[in-house]
């Protein structure tokens, strides 16, 4: 693949332009799913081809960089590194999957099934865009623009409280998005007075020194949003209304996909811009990630909904990964990385399951069920694949980062470690009692009756699923991917400023 | 004693003599044409009159322009009484440009059923046998073409004001013909009625509050001249508590044009009442009048006493985005969410207007104060204008239904009206690639450049808090189920649909693509004195 072509846009405009299609296409017939089924399918064809032919120690690549909005210094620049990609990765992966899974989803909402399909396919480009921005103005105006799809989706086709739960998602995200304005403006402006002038381009404002205070100011700017869009302690309040009420497939893009531009944004601007304000904020978000996945977790303990029990599971995942982030050292942070596709995957695979047990019961509620086991076999089989994955069973692929991420933490701080060891033990709780609810014990009457999965949804579960296998047991090449990023990442915060913390942390021969 | 005729540059004052010109003209056609040919020749007249004073202004931009020879940064003319230059010839063809939409929606005549939305007779009580007898002939005023054409000469005149008493002759122009045609609403007209007399009485006041003003700076200065004044503040010669009086009551005045808190309370019952072609125009042009004579008062004149008058600001800007998002909350009219709305944003340009800094303080290329400002407000006018083109759209029987319940289920009844809605509303609320965006980002910009952060973080606050109460506009269209009948969007004329696809095209085109506007002004924000 040429270097020169602009395959990034290309990957980011083909879903767009096919939402667009979709929404021309007959309101009545399955051909509008069909079209977008094979329109997400092209983009994940292009996606495997564009990580085929990405070199791992390259830097960044494929990329794009035309000068925009002049006066504002904005660029439209796409590029990507290892986590830009494994996260596009992961975007064109579950698109399809979600699609296929989702397929008679829209079909009881608002509007037409199609305008359903539209959305989904809208919120994919907008979220490769997200991940492979390198001008933070473009990050920021993708970044907010993913809110629109989701708020339709959620607001047109989920539960009972769809139209609440939309609004408050919404505003939640809007408020953390406008403070990041703040921030994103006094970037420009602190710009404005270098030499080079004005620009958002992240490599040219990796290079400015902005000073303790005004970073530390900046900072917080951007890591409320991130937290908000994480979500972390006492920001996550958002996310187990919009779960409960979402369809499963747009829960998926939210938590799976959306999610992640939290943590990515974490990684990208927090640490590389203001890796000063980073150091210094680093008690106070480790603390933060620690409740979140101790309170997450017992959340999820308590939680009789199911949606909403797996939204807690992703805030005390969550907490995990910027765990491994602001630990700041090279286990942490390939920890955190991988554990972003990781808890992707098998957050995908746990949505999609429980989605097909919910609508087959049409109740939500945990003690609505009982010995499914029993009478669809298939189905609690990829509950249970799917609930191991998540509480990090050795062998599946969510253990390796799991494990990466406490390793980092005991180098960071044993106590943290120690409060975030008891994640993995809570975590055993709550999927193996939502798992024994449900599917053991006798058969109750209300789910006699129930019928095990169809092969549509086999097919659109069976791949996340392999892939967590696979990456399970060989990570490596998802590993050989993000570490380079890593290096790269820490290297930054150490550049301007050698903190004797972050190098006592530091393991001997990691990557200095 | 030998008498001076004074010296008039008609040509680089075409626009505003042509606007009048057709205004006296549109009168003489009341008296002179037949009832039946009226209508079609005022509107005729007064479109062509636009358009030419567009053509006018644009020759003359291309005098100053970089392009022409011997580019100069602008002329004063009419003995120094006017000042034309970059920011007064944008202000100038951004009004005309919205004039010329006002004129569309003015002479819209298919809502009603065949006659304009201004009254029948307005000289006839409401409610009497009169009126009824003045509806049934399908009678309907045609002057609101000439007093729309005098009040847009007024707002050209008032961004170009270079003397105190042009502008405040100018704040005169432009007021009285706005007072008149907020009280022509057909349909429910007391409230109409109230809205007009409300608007002046508050209106004569606040021009009282202006001459005072405009009495203490000349006991301060010696002269009505900007840049007379200018020198007398650099030099810091005579009594300071002068001056102060004299900025704060002439400040009273242009902010209760602009709709700012304080001085706002009229915003909400003058939007509602008023027929809503003229909330349309008033909402989207005065601002710019008013910005453009804030901008060059404070900036050339007051200038070089900036740190008196800033921190005055701040407050009335803090103070303005509060109360606009917050009582926008409880509102249960979409014309009065829309006014709360507008003073909001009213706040957000004054946040720009805050970027206020010394000339050498601003870099080559970086977004200056008055670029931002005059980028807002273009924003904001044709989205505003826009939206305020789609209310007129959504009815029922009595009228136009702006009663928030009303627009339940639009979405369903209208996916082009509701979506259309909906994206200006998101536009207006500040969401990337559209206008609102870029503009919020340009006077955030230019505020924080000047230090004023404080201001922008409550700016940033209150454009959360304000997001709300759109997006509850957008949950209601989409997401509730209809009251009842619901209402019915009834088919504008091409005038309407056109102002509606102008307004939404800029707000698409500008939030995406808003470089060479951005550009042109910032080559041509340069006020000279």
């Amino acid at each position: 693949m040429s270097n020169d072509f602009p395959w990034l846009s290309v990957l980011l405009f083909l879903p767009l332009v096919g939402a667009v299609a979709v929404m021309f296409l007959p309101k009545e017939g399955p051909l509008a799913k069909q079209v977008a089924f094979g329109v997400s399918l092209l983009t994940l064809a292009l996606g495997i081809a564009i990580a085929i032919d990405y070199s791992p120690d390259g830097g960044t690549q494929f990329t794009e960089n035309v000068e925009w909005i002049k006066s504002f210094g904005a660029h439209y620049a796409l590029g990507v590194d290892g986590v830009g990609l494994t996260l596009v990765m992961l975007t064109v992966i579950l698109a399809p999957v979600v699609i296929l899974a989702s397929w008679n989803d829209g079909d009881a909402g608002r509007w037409s099934p199609r305008a359903f399909f539209a959305w989904m396919l809208a919120l994919e480009g907008l979220s490769i865009g997200v991940f492979a921005a390198t001008d933070v103005f473009l990050f920021y105006v993708f970044f907010e623009a993913t809110l629109i799809p989701v708020y339709f989706l959620v607001g047109g086709y989920g539960g009972p409280n769809r139209a609440r739960a939309a609004v408050k998602f919404l505003l939640y995200s809007l408020a953390g998005g406008l403070i990041m304005l703040a921030s994103v403006i006094g970037l420009y402006v602190e710009s404005a007075k270098t030499d080079g002038g004005a620009t958002y381009l992240v490599s040219e404002l990796a290079k400015i020194d902005f000073g303790t205070d005004v970073g530390r100011w900046l900072f917080l700017g951007f890591f409320v949003a991130f937290a908000i869009k994480a979500p972390m302690f006492p920001v996550h309040t958002w996310l187990p209304d919009t779960t409960e009420n979402a369809t499963p497939g747009t829960s998926v893009l939210l938590v799976s996909v959306l999610d992640k531009i939290g943590t990515f944004g974490m990684i990208r601007f927090c640490l590389e811009l203001f890796p000063e304000a980073s150091r210094w904020a680093t008690p106070v978000v480790v603390v933060l990630a620690v409740i979140s996945i101790v309170y997450g977790a017992l959340m999820a303990i308590g939680s009789d909904n199911i949606p909403r029990l797996i939204a807690y599971t992703s805030v005390s995942h969550f907490g995990f990964i910027v765990l491994g982030i602001f630990v700041m050292n090279s286990q942490g942070l390939s920890g955190a990385n991988l554990y972003m596709f990781n808890h992707g995957l098998s957050t995908a695979a746990l949505f999609l399951v429980t989605g097909f047990l919910i609508s087959r019961r049409g109740s939500a509620l945990i003690s609505d069920f009982g010995g499914v086991e029993k009478v669809a076999p298939v189905l609690a089989g990829f509950f249970l694949v799917a609930g191991l994955s998540s509480l990090s069973l050795p062998g599946l692929s969510p253990f390796v980062s799991e494990f990466l991420v406490i390793v980092g933490a005991f180098v960071h701080s044993k106590v943290a470690a120690a409060f975030a060891v008891s994640g993995i033990v809570l975590a055993a709780i709550y999927i193996l009692l939502m798992y024994q609810r449900t599917m053991t014990g006798p058969t109750r009457e209300e789910v006699a009756g129930l019928p095990d999965l169809r092969p549509r949804e086999v097919l659109a579960l069976a791949p996340v699923l392999v892939l967590v296998v696979v990456l399970g047991f060989f990570p490596k090449p998802l590993l050989s991917i993000i570490n380079p990023s890593v290096d790269h990442t820490l290297s930054k915060v150490d550049k301007h400023d050698p903190a004797p913390t972050v190098a006592e942390s530091t393991p001997e021969g990691a990557h200095e | 004693m030998k008498f001076t005729a004074p010296h008039i540059e008609y040509d680089l004052v075409a626009p505003i003599l042509i606007v009048l010109g057709v205004a006296v003209l549109g009168v003489l056609i009341e008296a002179a044409v037949p009832r039946v040919h009226r209508y079609l020749v005022q509107t005729v007249l007064a479109a062509v009159g636009i358009v030419a004073a567009i053509v006018a202004a644009v020759l003359v931009l291309n005098r100053i322009h970089p392009r022409a020879e011997n580019p100069k940064p602008g002329f004063l003319s009419a003995e120094g009484a006017l000042a034309i230059d970059g920011p007064t010839l944008y202000a100038w063809l951004l009004i005309l440009g919205l004039a010329l939409l006002g004129v569309l929606l003015f002479a819209e005549r298919r809502l009603e059923g065949g006659v304009t939305a201004f009254a029948g007779q307005a000289a006839a009580l409401p409610g009497t046998e009169a009126e009824r007898e003045a509806s049934a002939k399908g009678l309907e005023h045609t002057e609101v073409f000439p007093l729309l054409m005098f009040a847009v000469a007024g707002m050209l005149m008032f961004p170009a004001a270079n003397d105190l008493l042009t502008l405040f002759v100018a704040l005169e122009v432009l007021s009285l013909p706005l007072y008149l045609l907020c009280g022509l609403a057909r349909r429910r007209r007391l409230l109409s009625q109230e809205a007009a007399l409300k608007y002046f009485m508050l209106g004569a006041f606040s021009s009282g509050f202006f001459v005072y003003g405009i009495a203490l700076v000349y006991g301060y200065a010696g002269s009505m001249r900007f840049e007379r004044i200018a020198d007398a503040v650099a030099a810091g010669a005579g009594s300071h508590a002068l001056l102060l009086g004299g900025m704060g009551l002439v400040a009273v005045g242009l902010l209760f044009k602009v709709g700012a808190a304080p001085f706002h309370t009229w915003t909400p019952d003058v939007y509602q009442g008023a027929p809503t072609p003229v909330t349309a125009f008033m909402a989207a042009a005065t601002k710019v009048a008013a910005f453009g004579a804030l901008l060059r008062l404070f900036y050339v004149a007051f200038g070089a006493d900036r740190w008196d008058w800033r921190p005055m600001f701040w407050v009335v800007a803090i103070l303005t985005m509060v109360v606009g998002s917050v009582l926008a909350l409880s509102q249960t009219d979409v014309k009065r969410l829309l006014a709360y709305s507008s003073i909001a944003h009213a706040g957000f340009l004054l946040t720009g207007f805050l970027g206020a800094r010394s000339l050498g303080d601003i870099h080559a290329g970086d977004i200056n104060p008055v670029q931002a400002v005059l980028f807002y407000v273009t924003t904001y006018g044709l989205t505003t204008m826009a939206a305020f083109a789609l209310v007129t759209v959504v009815r029922d029987a009595g009228g136009e239904a702006t009663h928030l319940s009303r627009w339940a289920g639009l979405g369903k009844e209208s996916p082009l009206v509701a979506g259309s809605f909906a994206f200006l509303l998101l536009g207006m609320a500040g969401i990337p690639l559209t206008s609102g965006f870029t503009g919020k980002w340009a006077v955030f910009a230019s505020a924080l450049s000047a230090n004023a952060w404080p201001v922008v973080i409550v700016a940033v606050l209150m454009s959360a808090v304000a997001a709300y109460f759109y997006v509850r506009i957008i949950v209601v269209m989409f997401f509730a189920d209809p009251v009842g009948d619901g209402p019915t969007v009834a088919v504008p004329s091409i005038m309407t649909s056109a102002v509606i696809a102008v307004g939404v095209a800029a707000t698409l085109v500008l939030g995406v693509f808003p470089g060479p506007l951005l550009d042109m002004l910032g080559r041509t924000a340069e006020f000279i004195r």
